[in-house]
């Protein structure tokens, strides 16, 4: 009758030991310093990739949407896509604002 | 089969679907887009969070190394098997064995609560009692004395105001959670739910998992600034 997919309990345990593995790995990846000794953002970047990673495991597959249609993928993605253009205006804005700026050369103070 | 005949074999399809499949299909889009309003909801924070993180690194680099990455380690691997006990439900759901579905949104409930009572416990009190909390009471003291010294104490309650209000929001969902997995519970011992009628467990896990994924956000990006 219902035509909805059962993903199988070998799945669901896969994917719980591929997150545990991933929690692991974000643990150790924040032990080192990561890229030019005064850059913090390269940490931050495999944080979050990282995440994102998880995100997509738990998504796809405790989430159904590897077994939805398109559509719901769509609404499913549409939420992040747009922080993606949130965050990109956003930091466009504060990243440039220490750029030609005569007054004050850092505003944040360091 | 006409609508008016698939209305008088299924009881759970409702009158203004055409099928069962037009009948979930617009059901999970609705679970979606409430979900994709709480992405924006989350979003909208971690928005706030980046900016200060960017303006205040140092602030956030001496506030994250005095949080407990044990205890929100552990937590994580809570809420992970707790999501999996969930998934687990809507498969037993699935499959029709209630008896199990009632154990495993059980299991649920009680990593959620373990999850919560952890963080209270373990993270707040301590927090709430050495002046970590930001307002009038802010004055780092006792295990956190040494924060005491650090030179902007602004930026620094700036940090503690994100912390408290992004994962006490994200508690207060999974508290939410609570009300409504009881619900399920009760409803699960009524035989509500079955092969032919497991959208409510579905979505419910929908919700679940949700919270889940914003504490994989949440913990790299508190507990782990380097």
């Amino acid at each position: 009758m219902s035509q909805h997919h059962i993903v199988t309990p070998k799945t669901y345990v896969t994917i719980l030991c591929c997150l545990f593995a991933l929690m692991a790995l974000t643990i150790g990846a924040a032990k080192f310093h990561i890229g030019p000794a005064d850059q913090h953002v390269y940490n931050l970047l495999v944080a979050l990739a990282i995440a994102g990673c998880k995100m997509s495991l738990i998504l796809m597959f405790f989430m159904h949407v590897k077994y939805g249609s398109k559509l719901t993928a769509v609404f499913a993605t549409g939420g992040f896509f747009w922080l993606v253009i949130f965050f990109t205006l956003l930091f466009a804005d504060y990243m440039s604002r220490i750029w030609n700026s005569p007054i004050t050369p850092n505003p944040y103070g360091g | 089969m006409s609508s008016a005949e698939a209305q008088t074999d299924n009881p759970h399809l409702a009158h203004h679907f055409e099928s069962v499949e037009q009948q979930e299909e617009s059901c999970t889009l609705g679970m979606w887009l409430f979900l994709a309003q709480e992405v924006m909801f989350f979003g909208g924070l971690f928005m706030a969070y980046a900016v200060y993180r960017y303006m205040y690194f140092d602030a956030w680099y001496a506030g994250s190394h005095h949080l407990n990455v044990s205890i929100g380690g552990f937590n994580t691997v809570v809420l992970l098997v707790s999501s999996f006990t969930m998934a687990m439900g809507v498969y037993f759901c699935q499959i029709g064995n209630s008896k199990w579905l009632f154990r495993m949104l059980g299991l649920t409930l009680i990593l959620g609560i373990a999850f919560v009572g952890l963080k209270w416990w373990l993270e707040y009190t301590p927090k709430f009692h050495d002046g970590l909390f930001p307002g009038s009471g802010w004055g780092p003291k006792g295990h956190y004395a040494d924060l005491a010294n650090f030179k902007d104490q602004g930026a620094l309650q700036l940090f503690f105001i994100f912390y408290f209000i992004m994962t006490g929001m994200h508690a207060f969902h999974m508290v939410i959670g609570f009300v409504i997995l009881l619900v399920l519970m009760w409803m699960t011992k009524q035989n509500k739910f079955g092969p032919q009628r497991y959208m409510p467990i579905l979505f419910f896990g929908l919700y679940w998992h949700f919270v889940d994924i914003v504490w994989v956000f949440l913990f790299p990006m508190f507990y782990l600034v380097t």
